[in-house]
């Protein structure tokens, strides 16, 4: 049972760790119907420039934190002057496919201009067990994922309040809602998009930085994205607390399923099972956990 | 002038119905059929036949089979490398375990194709199952779980390889009535003819009563079902004739063109290389498969013979292919943005202007 709950635990802060990737796909999805590939590209992007310039430019934490938060902002506003402002009113494939191409260049960049080598990423916060809680359930769960998990909290909480309780919040949240009816009330659209791809900058670069100094800052990371699909699926497009549910439920889920059903088919089933699990799933509710319910009329 | 078809009466609905319904047409599709039999295969290098055109080919029937699904069924697939993994390693193990075929044993490699695209048909019913239910994106992602549990079953279960180490396949030599189809221009020739035949039917199909439905269901799935479309059905069989199209693919990759395979080389990034082929090359258009296909194979060839020609040595190597990563994204965004509908679109364009050329009216 011990193990049971180690097993849960890990899973559950790896959970967290999805759902920070997952949160960006859902901040511009739900602002412009864009499906952004690009995420995952854009979490390697911030967690290596902010690596790069901590190790060769010798920037301090904040102000290389800073700097990186700059260059995505700058990215976010790049992509939707030159790719997204281009292809308003396309179907959503073709916006989708733009936003696959903008994944080679983003990978491109990051790798011509900081180099393919893996970095190590320190931010000072131990992988060890807490010990208090090993000696006293014999639990073994790491500080490191502890923290990311509250600094997770943090950001949707930061999230949440800027969503709920600030006017471009709220416009944000009209756009979200109606686009036409945002547009007709005075919103300005374009603005809206440039403050969202920000903030998924910001968040790519939290999670960047999180998953970086787990597993360096490598190539690798851009797969996270992949993770975070089913999570995606399973929470709904449209919903922040579904992304949130749902990489708990895949993380812990895909935890459970290696140790317990992995070993009677040859085990590494982690690499579909998150999407299998998500697609039992939207057999019995296809607008995912959160999603908003869709009336088809002829 | 050229490209007039005043004059060019159809007397009766069968004439009217043809597949292609003007002499024009007819004439260059001869032209360009003869061409690419009868010239290519003499002046054509060793390099090209077996670098270029035989990839071209076989990414194009692969992106003909994904065009089936998405551009005219609407059914958004990311999963297109794994079907065409299941058509691979069916082949190899219908040549593999089936040493004395008993009927046709001269052909014995064609049926090894076919029965690869039926398992990838199957592959396709069982993962498109879900399209019932869900749609857009959440089918894309859907579609992600054939491409992942595709390849971890592949590799984790020997058998499908033959118990060969981490799954890799040697594809077995293909012979047709006792001749080894061996050299470039005979593997290219090989290619052309099961491309040529399967592209044909899939424009006789997409013209016929089954692909004026997958179009309907590709356009409002519920108004279809209500003018009395079996989405069930439709939608059942756009994934298995899509995937049995990418499994022959699939096939005619491991033995024609590679000759040793294993299941990573079937990657998502192989599905996204072929979506990027229709939706450059045209959604919904046979000939855009093609161009697609052309495009996204020649375009690193090109980039790489670009970059060592203009900057030989000026930049580092791992510069270099990062900034063809680079233009390569960039010139997707490009089309994207410059023609949204692709290549094939732009070649209907031409031709419009072409009835009226040289007049301005």
């Amino acid at each position: 049972m011990q193990f049971f709950f180690e097993v849960l635990i890990g899973g559950l802060l790896s959970g967290v760790m999805y759902s920070l990737v997952a949160l960006g796909f859902v901040l511009i999805y739900k602002a412009s119907g864009v499906f952004n590939f690009a995420q995952g590209a854009m979490v390697f992007f911030a967690a290596l420039t902010f690596v790069g310039l901590m190790q060769d430019y010798n920037l301090p934490f904040w102000l290389a934190m800073l700097v990186a938060l700059g260059a995505m902002v700058m990215l976010g506003i790049l992509t939707e002057r030159i790719v997204l402002r281009p292809l308003v009113n396309q179907p959503p494939i073709t916006l989708f496919m733009a936003t696959i191409g903008l994944t080679f260049f983003i990978e491109g960049m990051a790798q011509g201009f900081w180099g393919a080598n893996v970095r190590g990423l320190d931010l000072g916060i131990e992988d060890v067990p807490i010990e208090w809680l090993a000696e006293r359930y014999g639990i073994f769960t790491s500080k490191f994922d502890i923290f990311s998990a509250a600094i997770a909290g943090i950001l949707v909480a930061v999230l949440a309040i800027f969503f709920q309780r600030t006017k471009v919040g709220r416009a944000l949240r009209a756009v979200a809602d109606d686009h036409q009816a945002a547009l007709a009330v005075g919103i300005p659209l374009q603005q809206i998009w440039r403050i969202v791809w920000g903030v998924a900058g910001f968040v790519a670069l939290v999670a960047g930085m999180l998953w970086g100094a787990r597993n360096g800052v490598q190539f690798a990371l851009t797969f996270v994205a992949l993770k975070a699909l089913p999570v995606l699926i399973l929470g709904g497009f449209e919903s922040i607390p579904g992304a949130i549910v749902g990489g708990l439920i895949i993380g812990a889920s895909e935890k459970l399923a290696e140790v317990y059903i992995g070993p009677f088919v040859g085990g590494g089933i982690e690499s579909w099972f998150p999407y299998v699990l998500a697609l039992l799933f939207l057999l019995v509710r296809p607008e995912g956990l959160f999603g908003e319910k869709h009336i088809d009329r002829v | 002038m050229l490209y007039r078809e005043a004059g060019q009466f159809k007397a009766s609905y069968r004439e009217d119905q043809q597949i292609f319904p003007i002499r024009q047409d007819k004439i260059a599709i001869a032209l360009i059929l003869a061409f690419f039999y009868l010239v290519v295969p003499v002046i054509g290098d060793q390099y090209w036949l077996k670098a270029i055109l035989v990839p071209v080919l076989i990414f194009s029937l692969a992106a003909l089979g994904l065009n089936i699904l998405t551009g005219y069924a609407g059914q958004l697939s990311l999963g297109t490398a794994a079907f065409m993994a299941a058509g691979a390693f069916g082949a190899f193990n219908f040549m593999l375990r089936m040493p004395d075929f008993p009927v046709f044993s001269e052909v014995k490699i064609l049926f090894a194709f076919i029965f690869g695209g039926l398992m990838a048909a199957l592959v396709g019913i069982v993962f498109g199952l879900p399209s019932l239910r869900i749609k857009g994106f959440y089918l894309a992602v859907a579609t992600l779980a054939a491409q992942f549990f595709v390849v971890w079953a592949l590799t984790k279960f020997s058998w499908f390889s033959n118990y060969s180490s981490s799954g890799v396949i040697s594809a077995q030599d293909v012979v047709l009535f006792g001749v080894p189809i061996d050299t470039p221009e005979s593997r290219y020739l090989f290619v052309l003819v099961i491309v040529t035949v399967l592209a044909l039917l899939a424009k006789n199909m997409v013209r016929s009563a089954t692909g004026r439905a997958w179009m309907a269901v590709r356009d409002m799935d519920v108004a279809a079902e209500v003018i009395g479309i079996r989405l069930l059905h439709t939608k059942l069989l756009a994934f298995a004739v899509s995937s049995f199209y990418c499994g022959v693919a699939g096939a005619l990759y491991a033995f024609c063109y590679l000759g040793t395979v294993e299941p990573e080389g079937f990657n998502l990034d192989m599905s996204f290389r072929i979506l990027f082929m229709i939706i450059i090359g045209g959604v919904g258009s046979v000939l855009g498969s093609f161009l697609g296909a052309a495009f996204i194979v020649l375009l690193p060839i090109f980039l790489n013979v670009f970059f060592h020609a203009v900057f030989a040595g000026a930049v580092p190597a791992g510069l270099g292919s990062n900034l063809e990563l680079m233009i390569f994204g960039g010139l997707i965004i490009f089309f994207l943005i410059v023609e949204p509908h692709g290549l094939a679109r732009l070649w209907q364009i031409g031709k419009e202007k072409l009835r009226l050329w040289p007049f301005p009216h």
